[in-house]
């Protein structure tokens, strides 16, 4: 946007000259000269509405004044206008205390007991431009309170002053609009629909733009006030989406945390889950102390010195191999990296503990290590393709960029899925409706053009010949491609090579020459030249008893399709196992060695675009230590030093090392496979993540666990007819491992599918179907 | 570093009428005066005849003056319930960095305090409190007060950091021990009007 001719206009504001571009408001512009208005219901991403008048200054155009001063946040700027603000004009000084006496009449005298005191626009504001003494002396209006609007945003309504921004910021950025501003006058306030309570992804924000306690979080309430709080500048470690956070840490505990205001990336919103799912840093049952597996088969725990010795013999015995899950910093995907090549000798490494396919991986080292869509993108696209990816469960930014695009100027979404998704209905996407597995037979219909951007999903992945058609009609059409994985550590994973066919910075395994090139960097005389196994091939590779040893990190087993090879290639390994809190994998480790969480450790995630998403120690004195410093350890312990002795080194030595410049490998085409002929009670399974399910990072705050969407099975009118059920009905999903029963919902969806949240109360698809996506599983009514 | 002497930045002085006061050194001159010494052996010898100031303390106590600022207290409600609504404004007027709260919210089933919040922990840290008082011109709801008491030493650190227990005050008749629920028909603004007069007998809580 930056070529745009932008027309300037020149005002005066007290006095000042100041030039902006046309349209900006009177506020804005003041702003830009140090001169701060008091203002309650002006925010910069919101429409203007003028609804709490604090911002009176007075007008005059060309010699013409207003007869009366004007609201600055609603009126734009416009040559020869000059401003005086309250600094200026006693007049504008007036009006503004005499709001903000009218406001305080019903404000209750809450302040010692407020969430917000301390840090409150009203306190300041009252302070800076209102009178000293009240001259109200009647009753104050009064409303029952709190209420919960839902399970963790309570509103009081005393103290509101109607500013509109929750109700606007529901509507006009989160497309939620579950809350409206009821009756009028004195009695005017924040409502809810009766049999809707404000479950909204994005709730949370309403909270932190309120300018007054009148929305406050049920997990933050009455915990601390602003000066017990120390806050760390730092980055979500729950998506991909890559929002820069603020950390409010009291005593070594995490408190709270805000979204942060990053333009390029989140603006200055966030979504629910990055916002308050940070109790299980604090679980009682994280790990604290190293263990190792004693002589009569029991973790032991252990001295540090002991469980490195114990993890460096183990692995020095056999051929290792090395999985770290999607949720690694980039520092320490790198240290498994380099670990697996350097200390284990090996490129067997893969940090997808999901389902995955070999094709994606294909499609990683060619076409993502290259990508370079950005959110600009998709705010310059003329038309957005998703596929495999459902924006609003599974990168709740990328949802709100295209909202706003869609509200600003109608973009064009399509989106390719079997389901048509809440989140794709606010989008108004033009749904493609295909079978599941049979979606890049959809790809064709698609017009794109150059300037379009086509969004995928980790899920693509598990159709096959999906992700090699999206690369070739990409290719085609020129359109912008980005994949959008799920996990904040993914993307930084592949930077960092932490899979088998890719070394740092994009360089592919099988070119001599970028071996030599991070041999080299490394100080070692070479790298292993064969291609690493996949995640399932290790595990089965251990089955077979040709790798002997694991070097597990934050993967859970549940989390792909063959967890029961898993589980039995975990009990025949030697497995050492770094973790945050007790899994499956504890269980059958032989050496578990406690890691930091993402707020006890300083380090950087790649977002979906490859922004680097940096982020501080917010609890600094944790005793816990980043991933990398052990993996360090151990080596050194092997005698073959990574030689990353803190998160700050491995930082530099990957910057130093760079991106490859070569030719990036080829993707061939992998054949679509055709969709068996289904059974009458018969349907094919499909399935996401939604945002708030029972992941493992979320467990331990219940307030966020309420406002999950209740979870259900997805069948079209259709099935329903011929299995004989209406909405809200339980139907039985079977396969041959499992099955599970839960309320029915009829919707927009292929004849063939039959949807399930993936992991939500009572749908834990991987752990009970053994599948989550493509297979034929039964629908029954129960 | 040549800015730190510039004079024109140097602070204006109020004039303090310093210049005329000698500034020359005081010299000793030999012995007084005969008259001026007895003079000064007539002060002593008269307070030899003077009632003691001193008090054989800790045998005896005397009482402090009635303002001494003391051990801090937190009161409570005529009913029992505590006045503290854990809103930290003590700490945050405290100097000294000698007050630590959480609060929490009051439910049905654990009502601390009239309202919706109570002090869940509360701490002084009489290392470091200067009994400056601070913190109780801040206290919104005259929660915390100072008793007299100035027996205050101990030998060790953990024991003078006194918490909610220590600093509370004693139920007097008429009240209850919280938790419990509010006065029937009252809500927190009765309270801090002074309305409740002492416990309601529905608001003793049954152990069954
Ligand atoms: S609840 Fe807060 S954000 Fe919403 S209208 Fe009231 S004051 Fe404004
Ligand atoms: S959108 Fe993603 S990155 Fe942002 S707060 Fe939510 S989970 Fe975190
Ligand atoms: S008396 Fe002064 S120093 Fe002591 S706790 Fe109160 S405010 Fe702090
Ligand atoms: S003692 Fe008073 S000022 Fe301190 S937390 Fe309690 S109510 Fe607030
Ligand atoms: S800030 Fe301008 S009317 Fe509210």
């Amino acid at each position: 946007m930056s070529n745009e001719v932008v027309d300037m206009i020149t005002v005066v504001i007290d006095g000042f000259e100041v030039s902006v571009p046309k349209g900006t408001l009177v506020i804005r512009a003041a702003e830009k000269l140090g001169i701060q208005i008091p203002r309650f219901c002006d925010h910069p991403l919101l429409d203007p509405v003028g609804a709490c008048r604090q911002c009176l200054v007075d007008i005059e155009i060309n010699g013409r004044a207003f007869p009366k001063p004007q609201a600055s946040c609603t009126i734009p700027v416009e040559p020869g206008m000059i401003v005086k603000t309250q600094l200026t004009s006693a007049v504008a000084k007036k009006a503004q205390e005499g709001v903000m006496e009218m406001l305080l009449i019903n404000h209750p005298l809450d302040c010692p007991v407020c969430d917000k005191g301390g840090e409150c626009p009203l306190q300041n504001q009252a302070m800076s431009n209102g009178q000293s003494d009240s001259r109200f002396e009647g009753t104050k209006r009064t409303f029952e309170k709190p209420i919960h609007i839902s399970s963790q945003v309570l509103l009081d309504r005393e103290r509101c002053v109607l500013c509109a921004r929750c109700t606007r910021f529901s509507e006009q950025i989160a497309s939620d609009p579950f809350i409206t501003l009821n009756e009028r006058g004195a009695l005017q306030q924040v409502g809810i629909y009766e049999k809707q309570p404000f479950e909204s992804y994005f709730s949370g924000n309403t909270v932190q733009i309120c300018p007054v306690g009148a929305l406050t979080g049920a997990s933050y309430r009455f915990r601390a006030r602003p000066f017990d709080l120390v806050s760390t500048p730092s980055a979500c470690e729950h998506c991909a989406s890559g929002c820069s956070l603020r950390t409010d840490v009291r005593r070594g505990k995490t408190l709270r945390r805000l979204a942060g205001d990053d333009a390029e990336v989140n603006e200055e919103w966030n979504c629910d889950k990055g916002r308050w799912a940070f109790k299980y840093v604090t679980a009682a049952d994280r790990l604290t102390h190293p263990m190792v597996r004693n002589a009569s088969g029991e973790l032991q725990e252990a001295s540090w010195p002991e469980a490195i010795a114990a993890a460096a013999a183990g692995l020095q015995k056999t051929s290792a191999a090395v999985l770290v899950g999607g949720r690694a910093s980039v520092e320490d995907a790198y240290g498994y990296s380099k670990f697996a090549r350097v200390t284990l000798g090996t490129n067997n490494i893969d940090f997808r503990s999901r389902i995955s396919t070999a094709e994606e991986r294909d499609f990683i080292a060619s076409t993502v290590v290259r990508a370079k869509t950005t959110y600009r993108d998709i705010d310059r696209a003329d038309s957005v393709l998703l596929v495999g990816f459902e924006p609003e469960e599974e990168s709740p930014i990328v949802f709100l960029r295209i909202h706003k695009q869609v509200r600003k100027r109608a973009l064009k979404v399509t989106a390719i899925a079997s389901k048509l998704s809440i989140g794709n209905e606010k989008l108004s996407a033009n749904f493609v409706c295909v079978a599941p597995g049979s979606e890049a037979t959809a790809l064709p219909s698609v017009a794109l053009t150059a300037q379009s951007v086509i969004l995928v999903g980790e899920r693509a992945c598990e159709s096959a010949g999906l992700l090699s058609a999206i690369a070739a009609l990409a290719e085609k059409t020129g359109a912008k491609l980005a994949w959008i994985p799920r996990r904040a550590g993914e993307r930084g994973a592949i930077a960092a090579g932490a899979i088998g066919n890719l070394l740092p910075g994009g360089r592919p395994v099988a070119d001599a020459s970028a071996r030599v090139d991070v041999a080299a960097a490394w100080g070692v005389t070479s790298i292993p030249s064969s291609l690493g196994l996949s995640s399932d091939e290790i595990i089965a590779a251990v089955n077979k008893g040709t790798i002997g040893a694991l070097v597990v990190g934050g993967v859970d087993p549940l989390d792909g399709e063959n967890h029961h090879e898993m589980l039995e290639a975990l009990q025949k390994a030697f497995v050492v196992s770094l973790e945050i809190r007790p899994s499956a994998v504890t269980t059958l480790a032989d050496v578990v060695l406690p890691v930091a969480a993402v707020t006890e450790k300083s380090g950087s995630f790649l977002d979906w675009e490859g922004r680097s998403r940096n982020f501080e120690a917010a609890v600094v004195d944790s005793l816990q230590r980043s991933d990398v410093r052990l993996l360090s350890m151990i080596a050194d312990e092997m005698s073959k030093p990574i030689s990353l002795s803190t998160v700050k080194a491995a930082s530099k030595e990957f910057a130093s090392l760079g991106n490859w410049d070569g030719a990036p490998s080829a993707l061939s085409l992998t054949s679509v496979q055709t969709v068996s002929a289904l059974q009458a009670n018969e349907a094919l399974l499909t399935s996401w993540r939604r945002l708030l399910d029972e992941g493992s990072l979320q467990q331990g705050e219940e307030n966020l666990a309420g406002t999950a969407r209740k979870p259900v099975v997805v069948i079209s009118p259709k099935r329903a007819a011929s299995i004989g059920v209406t909405d809200g009905e339980a139907v039985r999903v079977s396969n041959s491992h499992g099955a599970i029963v839960l309320p029915v919902l009829v919707e927009a969806i292929h004849d063939d599918a039959v949807w399930l949240p993936r992991n939500s109360r009572g749908s834990h698809l991987l752990a009970t179907f053994g599948v989550a996506s493509g297979a034929v599983v039964t629908v029954v009514k129960d | 570093m040549a800015d730190l002497h510039n004079h024109d930045i140097e602070p204006t002085r109020p004039d303090l009428g310093l210049e005329a006061v000698s500034s020359a050194p005081v010299v000793n001159d030999g012995p007084a005066p005969m008259g001026k010494q007895l003079l000064g052996f007539w002060v002593t010898f008269r307070a030899m005849f003077k009632k003691p100031n001193t008090v054989q303390y800790p045998e005896v106590k005397e009482p402090t003056a009635e303002r001494f600022h003391g051990r801090h207290q937190l009161n409570r409600h005529p009913d029992g319930l505590e006045k503290c609504i854990g809103c930290e404004l003590c700490a945050w007027a405290c100097p000294a960095d000698a007050i630590y709260v959480e609060g929490a919210a009051n439910t049905p089933e654990n009502t601390m305090s009239p309202g919706e919040r109570y002090g869940k922990v509360y701490q002084i840290n009489y290392l470091r409190c200067v009994f400056c008082g601070l913190c109780i011109e801040a206290c919104p709801t005259r929660a915390l007060t100072m008793t007299n008491e100035y027996e205050l030493a101990d030998n060790s650190r953990e024991s003078l950091i006194f918490e909610k227990q220590d600093l509370l005050a004693p139920l007097r008749a008429g009240m209850l021990m919280p938790p419990h629920p509010m006065y029937p028909e009252m809500n927190d603004t009765n309270y801090y009007k002074g309305d409740v007069p002492h416990a309601h007998p529905s608001q003793e809580v049954k152990n069954d």
